[in-house]
């Protein structure tokens, strides 16, 4: 298979170009995705490849965008919405909870909603206000949204790839932090990550490091600071955290016995909050410890002269990894 | 049965001063001499800021901007008009006016320098934080209109938002309350063409921006936005008419936004450097100096002093932007509830054990 260097923008721009050739019902709108080809790029070169048809900018309104790309996903298109900044979904909150999580369910499956949301996610660019927040869990309390945070590139393409295959709404939040932080080697070809499968990142016997996101890489950091002082840590990325792949973790954990839980969105009632239930229902008698979470706090996310300390880094997952293994 | 005409609607177009700073004097707004200059002062203040800003950013010294160039007739002579009283209500490129009405200007660039008490406005500024969320504000305006006009105070609100701020829905909510309840609100639409690379027209059909306010059953005028007299003239009458009782009126003054949308935006992929030169010779601040110095208002040794002093005063308040020193990590915990709740104490105590336990290392 040939393969190419991406960077997160540029693999899911790959994944909207080879769908969009692939088939003809998928279409981009959004808030400068035209032209422009997105305030991050991720749409560039798509207005040039199908045109005004296709590629479509709307005037600015996120209610707008949703509420239509409802209507266009239930007429039969495959619309890839656009949301500028994640902080700016607010105004189709309502479409979202109202009808693209419902719509399914209230309508018996007669009818359904075929649409991909996508949108710039989290913090850590040290960008103004409102555009630095992580509030996934809001998202994760929609039941009938799927919602994905990939980690990577390779992830990020083939699991938009899926997202654009899939038949009921998913909610694509992409680390505004991983954009253009790395490359990676994936494959030319489109192919697809499966939603609701989590993917170890790395093997290890001592504890379990949960996390997605930004916060994937993170937790992979501590794990080879943790190495370095003999612990040998296991990396869990979910890259869907709605569904969770609530097996991997469980899994990972009856081995490890010890379990470190990493996000940057706020801790009461986030993800975090469903692993711990999860892992304390299914995998209590196999814990060594008490689980650690390093997560956001419950306050607004500062703006960027206080983001440090703020977003979980590297060595704040390394102390909780210490703390799980040196109190018991 | 023939068919009647149920409506019939009308936007008038003012303007006083051409691109050469020649006025017309039926038109011409009651100012003097000292109000004129004054706001010379201003706009060449405003200016400066904004490009002492962009090179800040430039530099590292400062985060993500967006530049007001070009639009401080649409700011400036409205913050004359205003009574001493009256509130802002503001987006995110209103440093112009947020500064005219007495925000300190050290203060409002902690905002831009990412730190939060940048926006605690203070007592005495009648300003409201500045809202990124497009749209949002207007409401916010309204509300604050119709509690003062339930509580029997003579107070009237201005709000601004940019011609892409028309199309979301808060914005609809917030005229049609406006007009449905006659508060004192003066709506500022700066319509600088452009809402990042998308243009104007395919915001909306209609023909203005103005007109939407004959669809909530009030006045809205279409204003040479670059024309510090047309502009003066416009807010005055919409701000008597608010404080006359005679509820809101929509200002749609047109503009153009010179810069790029912020710092993070490349405006050279979207826009024509033809459009960019006919906005330049329409140049705001160019235009009223003619005006000045064509009447004898003013020579060219006050626009120097103008200049001079701007610099002076924005560089004494970059000195204290940047010697301002980083705040503790109480300050995000601080302000969440009037008094901090059991868990975020814990919260707080945790994420210090963590920043300590990270530091020793
Ligand atoms: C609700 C919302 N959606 C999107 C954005 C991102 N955004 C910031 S400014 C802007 C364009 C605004 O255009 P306009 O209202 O014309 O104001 P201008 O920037 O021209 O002053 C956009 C899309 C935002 N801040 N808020
Ligand atoms: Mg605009």
């Amino acid at each position: 298979m040939a393969m190419v260097k991406a960077t997160l923008v540029e693999a899911i721009n790959a994944a909207l170009r080879q769908e969009m050739e692939r088939d003809k019902r998928v279409i981009v709108i959004g808030e400068d995705v035209g032209k422009d080809g997105g305030v991050f790029r991720v749409t560039d070169g798509l207005y040039a490849r199908f045109g005004e048809e296709r590629v479509i900018d709307t005037p600015l309104a996120e209610s707008g965008i949703v509420g239509t790309a409802i209507g266009l996903a239930v007429s039969g298109l495959r619309p890839v919405a656009e949301v500028q900044f994640d902080g700016f979904v607010y105004p189709a909150f309502d479409q979202l909870i109202s009808h693209a999580a419902r719509i399914r369910n209230r309508s018996r499956g007669r009818f359904h909603c075929p649409l991909v949301l996508r949108m710039p996610y989290g913090g850590g660019i040290k960008a103004l206000e409102h555009h630095s927040e992580a509030m996934e869990a809001l998202f994760v309390h929609l039941p009938g949204c799927k919602v994905v945070i990939p980690s990577n590139p390779y992830d990020a393409k083939g699991l938009m790839v899926s997202a654009i295959r899939e038949e009921d709404p998913v909610l694509f939040l992409e680390p505004k932090k991983l954009y253009r932080a790395f490359k990676q080697e994936i494959p030319e070809e489109p192919y697809a990550v499966p939603l609701g499968e989590a993917r170890l990142v790395r093997e290890g016997t001592d504890v379990t490091v949960v996390s997605y996101g930004n916060m994937a890489r993170v937790s992979n950091d501590a794990a080879e600071l943790a190495q370095e002082q003999g612990i040998s840590a296991e990396v869990i990325d979910l890259r869907t955290v709605s569904p969770l792949d609530k097996k991997a973790v469980v899994d990972s954990v009856k081995k490890t016995g010890r379990a470190v839980i990493v996000h940057e969105a706020p801790r009461s009632c986030g993800v975090g909050a469903e692993l711990a239930a999860t892992i304390a229902r299914r995998a209590i008698l196999s814990l060594k410890a008490p689980m650690e979470r390093i997560t956001g706090c419950d306050i607004i996310t500062p703006y960027p002269r206080l983001e440090d300390y703020y977003l979980p880094n590297p060595k704040r997952v390394l102390n909780a990894i210490k703390k799980t293994m040196s109190d018991f | 049965m023939p068919k009647k005409v149920a409506y019939e609607g009308r936007v008038e177009s003012w303007s006083v001063m051409d691109k050469d700073g020649k006025t017309d004097e039926k038109m011409m707004p009651k100012l003097s001499k000292e109000q004129v200059k004054e706001m010379l002062r201003w706009m060449v203040l405003a200016r400066v800021f904004d490009d002492k800003c962009f090179k800040l950013q430039r530099q590292g010294r400062m985060g993500t901007y967006a530049q007001s160039t070009g639009q401080e007739a649409c700011q400036i002579p409205v913050a004359l008009a205003m009574q001493e009283q009256d509130w802002v209500f503001p987006c995110f490129r209103e440093h112009p006016i947020i500064l005219m009405r007495g925000f300190p200007m050290a203060q409002y660039l902690w905002y831009w320098g990412g730190d939060e008490r940048g926006m605690k406005v203070p007592e005495d500024v009648n300003v409201f934080p500045v809202a990124v969320p497009v749209g949002t504000q207007m409401l916010h305006a309204v509300g604050y209109a119709w509690g003062s006009k339930l509580q029997g105070k003579d107070v009237a609100t201005v709000t601004y938002f940019g011609d892409g701020g028309t199309s979301e829905g808060d914005f609809h909510e917030a005229m049609n309350f406006a007009g449905v309840f006659q508060t004192p609100t003066l709506f500022v639409c700066q319509n600088n063409q452009w809402a990042i690379s998308v243009p104007r027209k395919k915001q909306t059909r209609a023909e203005t921006l103005a007109q939407k306010a004959l669809a909530y059953g009030f006045e809205g005028i279409q204003v040479d936005g670059n024309d510090v007299f047309a502009v003066y003239a416009a807010a005055k009458h919409a701000l008597d008419k608010a404080h006359a009782g005679k509820g809101p009126t929509l200002l749609e003054l047109m503009t153009y936004r010179m810069g790029d949308h912020t710092t993070s935006d490349d405006a050279k992929k979207y826009r024509p450097p033809e459009e960019i030169a006919y906005w330049r010779e329409r140049d705001p601040i160019d235009r009223l100096k003619k005006y000045g110095k064509a009447n004898g208002l003013w020579d060219e040794g006050f626009e120097q002093k103008c200049l001079d002093d701007a610099v002076a005063t924005v560089e004494k308040a970059v000195e204290a932007y940047e010697a301002f020193p980083k705040p503790e990590p109480e300050d995000m915990f601080k302000y969440m509830y009037k008094e901090m709740t059991m868990d975020l104490t814990e919260q707080m105590a945790m994420l210090k054990r963590w920043l300590d336990e990270e530091r020793q290392e």
